[in-house]
């Protein structure tokens, strides 16, 4: 079961401060999405939004084609991690872990209680400890754990890899994977550990300043984006009608960062004048597009 | 497990071609499954798919509604030919630009050509074990 999501015009403002600022994308159904953007660019507000946990202040947000706000049929389709922890009701901080599993299995329809334990057992937790007395990391852990195991239509993780070491982020990828594959769902990673996951994404959409700066399938973002490296004036030639994101220059040897389509015959022509040309990664893309003022043509 | 050198789906692709060009995936054959992939590399299964799609595209496999997708009868006559097709451009002319480079004279170029083919005729019979 998934769901899909569609945002229209949507703005949210805290008093003075426009947070999200006219929004509009959808994000296709049983997909894994990367929502990426700056630090302040908006996107645990707009998350929070698409969870109903704040009230647009114009435009909407439908879950399967319904307003989330106020609408528990919606509303029962989406789960929301947001960091570590934060996911328990009750009297927070002395519940222990195993009381918020089943907190989560009362309201999940779809809960797997014996994926929440084998998960359990994976990040090496105690259910019954006491959440309050977590670790930052186990408590993403957690977070992880209620995500993946209540198996919702829509699940947003929103940095829920925070305070988490390497191996236990790794079992967070490998997991989500191994679950999606074998129950596809629409799922959204909100993250700036860019390397670490952009394999597991289908699609990514970019926000800067609470607006959409691009969306776009992630294998063809990266064939988009390439490192040139030669004399500076072929360098120049070829890179001539591409968006240049950034360049360098070492004696007579220039390197860019360029941006736009390059067809077959490009890159032969480019081969054949001595360029050297790389893909390059989503992080370097995702700095370069976010720190130009300007949007790629 | 990839490097960065070029995309993932790419990759894979040129991995499926070299199998099959190497005889290890046979015409007939079915190619893993794109959730495999997926589960083996850690990988989107968009982007396992994406480098199918290369391949049916260039009919190197195909699509067996229902069932998976195939290694074509001729995969390997067609990448041969392919590859025959890039040869010059991909290898030939970069040695004559190396050459020319440190000033090997191209007439030394060719001497050595010709001297490594007089070898290999020497065992016509690889040659066409190669080409089975």
């Amino acid at each position: 079961m998934s769901a899909s999501i569609e945002v229209r015009d949507l703005t949210l403002r805290y008093g003075p401060v426009t947070a999200v600022d006219g929004l509009s994308f959808n994000l296709e159904a049983g997909k894994i999405h990367g929502l990426l953007g700056r630090n302040g660019s908006g996107k645990t507000s707009l998350l929070s939004v698409v969870s109903a946990f704040r009230k647009a202040t114009s435009g909407e947000v439908r879950i399967d084609g319904e307003p989330v706000w106020e609408n528990p049929r919606a509303t029962r389709k989406v789960c929301f991690i947001r960091g570590p922890g934060d996911t328990v009701a009750g009297d927070w901080p002395s519940d222990k872990i195993s009381d918020a599993l089943e907190f989560a299995s009362d309201h999940r329809p779809d809960w797997d209680p014996e994926y929440a334990a084998k998960l359990i057992d994976r990040f090496g937790l105690d259910p019954k400890a006491h959440i309050g007395k977590l670790s930052q990391g186990q408590r993403s852990a957690v977070g992880v754990i209620l995500g993946l195991a209540g198996r919702c239509p829509v699940t947003i993780f929103d940095e829920s890899y925070l305070g988490m070491d390497a191996p236990s982020r790794y079992v967070f990828y490998e997991e989500l994977l191994a679950d999606y594959l074998a129950h596809p769902r629409t799922v959204v990673l909100s993250t700036h550990l860019i390397e670490e996951v952009s394999r597991l994404f289908e699609e990514v959409v970019i926000i800067d300043r609470g607006r959409l700066l691009l969306q776009d399938k992630v294998e063809d973002l990266r064939s988009r984006g390439a490192s040139v490296t030669g004399p500076a004036d072929a360098v120049d030639r070829f890179a001539e009608g591409l968006s240049v994101l950034s360049s360098r220059q070492l004696g007579s040897t220039r390197s860019v960062t360029t941006y736009g389509e390059l067809g077959d015959d490009r890159l032969r022509q480019a081969r054949a004048a001595g360029l050297e040309i790389g893909p390059i990664t989503l992080q370097d893309l995702f700095v370069h597009l976010t720190d130009t003022e300007r949007l790629p043509v | 497990m990839f490097d960065d050198r070029s995309p993932i789906y790419r990759q894979i692709a040129d991995q499926i071609r070299t199998q099959i060009l190497t005889g290890a995936l046979k015409p007939e054959d079915q190619v893993m499954s794109t959730t495999q992939y997926a589960e083996f590399y850690r990988i989107n299964p968009a982007t396992a798919a994406k480098a199918f799609q290369q391949l049916v595209d260039e009919k190197v496999i195909y699509k067996r509604r229902g069932v998976g997708m195939f290694v074509s009868p001729n995969a390997r006559d067609l990448l041969q030919a392919e590859f025959r097709k890039r040869f010059f451009t991909d290898v030939v002319d970069p040695v004559v630009t190396g050459a020319r480079n440190i000033g090997i004279p191209i007439s030394d170029v060719i001497a050595r050509i010709s001297e490594l083919a007089a070898r290999d005729n020497g065992s016509p019979e690889t040659t066409k074990e190669d080409n089975r």
